[in-house]
């Protein structure tokens, strides 16, 4: 199985890190959303995470929002998604992981979802509004197919909280940069830096930092102190304006920022 | 255990914190701050005053003889929320929820709202605590209820009208999530009914419940026995818990919860989620859900903007799921029916929400029979709502519209 851990270990020795790139399924249609998605791996992103849709979207700005919303109302389904990562993983080495709000996968069911997305060659899932402690089925899931299970860390939580995230993840934890939703901003927070020196502490083998980042110095600044930079609104920005080449493009660029001076 | 003694995070299978990880650290310090209130007594006493001196409680009950003639012979008996002030239950979660604000040192609170009541009630409490105070409104729900959003400028409140999604109370809430994921430093979410995640269905139950405790009190008085049944509209469900609780462990008092069913719950337009939806997880606790097979949540409708949510709260999802309350759906057609047969007999004009439960009651009172006595929650009045009621009823001189 091709999870994200391995590469983003590998990527931490041969550069600064990983360049995690984030697309919706579905956006501005399935087959585009495909060719962008195998486009930001050609460019330099070393691994996918694809959003699947869903009505309320409570932790996204209003780029992604916009992109969803157009998404779902071009007829997205959930299977769409699965076929997203079977078509992506077929034509690239990348490994792919589903961003997801967790009442699609309840109502999918949590392990048919699980196995469906093994079985299409999924990685695993980043779920934003599932913290470990709703998480019993999901974690049981993920144990029984070998999916990474991505939970999120942010500034504001606690120490016991920060070692429930570290404990529950594989793969690596998303530690959230900044308090906020998402979108791009000028500075990437300083609360970043303290967040993944106390998931280092709490024993996390590997912390990637989300929220904000849309530049290749904000890549390389992150990558000083953490272990993968996630770009999403930037790219889905990129994408709506100029297409899957301006998605392409901005992904080669965003990549310099993991290169070794 | 006794049901009253139920609390959260979970009501059996229902409710939780399905939320991004950055809201947990303000949930925890609103449950703890809201259970060291609890053991407070100063904190039951100020909260008790605010009720008798600023609210006017308790809200008195009447019962409604010519309206109940109706409705089988049976004696109906309002709860009079509508009289209280800012015109509806939502000012006794807002207070509660104010001095919680206060007590944890944030200086600046956002509401979500529908009809604009939990609105109004939250712009009233900042504008008496000196709070800031920013009022989340779908921009569907900003045209059909101009009044309120008015109402709440004046209190001095900034309105935002909610341009994502289906643009109705459910965005309102996602947009008002994503604002204090962002603010959450200086910042309270003062939630405006009994959903979302704990500790909110517990802690705003908690605040209504007064509702239920002076009304049982007040029929055993009238009449010298519990009532038959108890009656309130569901849409999140707070007016209603606020009614049910002090009866959840009478055995024989009937609870009917009366869902918004729109133009029919065969229809695709309606609102009735325990009716017709199924459970699932939305805005941080899982409870029954309008949603399609893909777990989308689906748009709702309801000529009432206060019901007109694809969500309820988990603790009715709950006494749904063990049998104890009955839900049931009531059309707009019928509301406005009840609306109007209120305010021709009794000279009551009630909120379109309120109005389902009075339609409800009217069917209940038939089934019954003349021996029962209905308890209705007369949640809120309808002046907010005299502009959808003289467009249904075609009260607008025709040469004049407005």
């Amino acid at each position: 199985m091709r999870t994200a851990g391995p590469v983003i270990r590998r990527r931490n020795d041969e550069a600064n890190g990983a360049l995690i790139g984030y697309l919706p399924v579905g956006f501005p249609t399935l087959d585009e959303s495909v060719e962008a998605a195998v486009a930001l791996v050609e460019n330099g992103v070393d691994v996918l995470e694809l959003g699947l849709p869903y009505s309320d979207p409570v932790m996204d700005g209003p780029v992604i929002q916009a992109a969803t919303q157009q998404a779902l109302a071009n007829g997205f389904r959930l299977t769409h998604g699965f076929e997203a990562v079977r078509r992506i993983t077929e034509r690239t080495d990348a490994p792919v992981l589903i961003m997801t709000y967790w009442n699609p996968v309840v109502q999918y069911g949590v392990d048919r979802f699980a196995d469906d997305l093994a079985a299409a060659g999924g990685a695993g899932l980043i779920t934003p509004d599932l913290i470990p402690d709703e998480a019993g089925e999901w974690i049981a899931a993920a144990e029984r197919t070998g999916l990474d299970r991505v939970f999120l860390a942010a500034p504001t939580s606690s120490d016991a909280r920060i070692r429930r995230a570290v404990d529950a993840s594989r793969g690596f934890v998303y530690a959230v940069s900044t308090m906020g939703i998402t979108g791009a901003r000028t500075d990437v927070d300083q609360a970043a830096r303290q967040l993944v020196a106390r998931l280092s502490d709490a024993g996390a083998p590997a912390s990637c930092v989300g929220l904000g980042i849309s530049t290749a110095a904000q890549v390389a600044e992150v990558l000083e102190y953490a272990d993968g930079a996630i770009v999403g609104s930037a790219l889905v920005n990129a994408l709506a304006t100029g297409g899957v080449p301006a998605a392409g493009a901005l992904a080669a660029e965003l990549a310099r920022g993991t290169r070794r001076e | 255990m006794a049901l009253r003694a139920q609390t959260g995070p979970y009501f059996g299978d229902f409710g939780g914190r399905f939320v991004p990880e950055s809201l947990i650290a303000a949930l925890d310090e609103l449950g703890e701050a809201y259970d060291l209130a609890k053991l407070d007594p100063g904190f039951g006493a100020e909260l008790a005053e605010l009720g008798r001196s600023y609210t006017g409680r308790p809200s008195i009950i009447t019962e409604v003889p010519r309206f109940a003639a109706h409705a089988g012979g049976a004696r109906v008996i309002l709860k009079r929320e509508d009289l209280n002030h800012t015109g509806s239950h939502k000012i006794n979660n807002v207070l509660g929820q104010a001095l919680l604000t206060k007590r944890i040192g944030k200086t600046r609170v956002i509401a979500e709202t529908g009809a604009g009541q939990h609105g109004v009630a939250t712009a009233t409490a900042a504008a008496l605590f000196g709070l800031d105070c920013v009022i989340y409104m779908g921009e569907v729900d900003t045209e059909r209820q101009a009044l309120n959003v008015a109402r709440m400028r004046l209190l001095g409140a900034e309105v935002v009208a909610v341009k994502a999604g289906s643009r109705t109370l459910k965005d309102a809430i996602n947009e008002a999530m994503r604002d204090w994921v962002t603010n959450v430093a200086t910042t309270n979410y003062i939630f405006g009914t009994v959903a979302g995640p704990h500790p909110f269905p517990e802690m705003v139950r908690d605040f209504q419940k007064i509702i239920g405790e002076e009304a049982r009190q007040q029929v055993l008085d009238l009449t010298g026995a519990l009532p038959t049944a108890v009656a309130a509209c569901v849409g999140g469900g707070s007016n209603a818990i606020g009614i049910f609780h002090a009866f959840l462990d009478d055995t024989d008092v009937a609870l009917y919860g009366f869902e918004a069913g729109g133009e029919g719950v065969d229809t695709e337009r309606h609102a009735a989620t325990i009716t017709r939806g199924r459970p699932g997880v939305l805005h941080g606790a899982r409870s029954y859900l309008l949603q399609d097979d893909d777990g989308q949540t689906i748009e709702s409708h309801s000529i009432s903007a206060g019901l007109d949510y694809p969500g309820v709260g988990p603790e009715h999802s709950w006494l749904s799921a063990i049998g104890r309350a009955t839900y049931r759906p009531v059309t707009d057609a019928a509301a406005m029916n009840a609306l109007r047969l209120l305010t021709r007999t009794e000279g009551i004009i009630p909120a379109i929400e309120s109005a389902h439960a009075l339609a409800g009651t009217l069917e209940l009172g038939r089934e019954l029979g003349p021996d029962a006595t209905i308890l209705v929650n007369l949640s809120g009045r309808g002046d907010k709502d005299m502009d959808t009621a003289a467009t249904y009823f075609e009260l607008y001189d025709q040469e004049n519209p407005k």
